[in-house]
């Protein structure tokens, strides 16, 4: 069953300078629930690599990577534990 | 055991101090434990008032200085010492302030940012870095 897909906070980093983002992404990663989606948005040319290796790294899940235009990526990501 | 990071910062030039943050923070974010160890130029950019400071640059980047201030800003590129904030506040980050130098500015730590959290000398350093990647900047 897929289940539907419930951002529960989406961070706006662009324009923000490498690692902006990825710092971003593991503060909220810290305090949010065991299970919660987040996205964050960039668009530091960095992330697109950065940011996965974090997630693999911390054991945490990509989701999904969207291109939103320009340079601009938003990273889905679930905290697993 | 966490995987290991060191870096020694000598150099107190802006160009400089802001590489060494900017990897101090991905080496936090990456889970590593990170000791850095200021000594020379490294160190007296961590006295306070750094804020108050103006842009350094070696020789080789000099006449620089307004161009970057200005880029800074219009990039919104943090100042190096909020990338080693960040780094401390998401990671295992110790900054360590070399005895030595301390000793040769006649500079006491109540004279370091707070960021700094221990005056040690050159072997306490050696034995915490051990094992780990090391770099000099």
């Amino acid at each position: 069953m897929i289940q539907p897909l419930t951002i529960a906070k989406e961070i706006d980093a662009r324009g923000s300078f490498c690692p902006g983002p990825l710092m971003e992404l593991i503060r909220t990663v810290r305090s949010a629930a065991v299970g919660d989606v987040i996205a964050v948005l960039s668009s530091d040319p960095g992330s697109i690599k950065d940011i996965p290796a974090w997630v693999a790294k911390a054991n945490h899940e990509l989701v999904a990577l969207e291109d939103v235009g320009g340079e601009v990526k938003r990273f889905i990501v679930r905290k697993t534990h | 055991m966490a995987e290991k990071f060191a870096m020694i910062i000598e150099s107190g030039t802006t160009d400089k101090l802001m590489a060494a943050s900017i990897l101090t923070a991905g080496a936090a974010a990456m889970g590593k434990d990170v000791t850095v160890f200021l000594t020379f130029g490294g160190l007296m950019a961590f006295k306070k008032g750094y804020e108050q400071a103006p842009m350094v640059m070696p020789n080789e980047f000099k006449g620089m200085e307004g161009m970057m201030a200005q880029t800074m800003q219009a990039k919104h590129i943090p100042h190096w010492m909020k990338n080693f904030q960040d780094a401390k506040e998401v990671g295992n980050v110790r900054i360590l302030a070399c005895s030595a130098t301390l000793d040769m500015f006649d500079l006491k730590k109540d004279d370091l940012e707070p960021i700094v959290e221990d005056v040690v000398g050159v072997a306490y350093f050696i034995k915490e870095a051990e094992g780990a990647q090391t770099l000099f900047i």
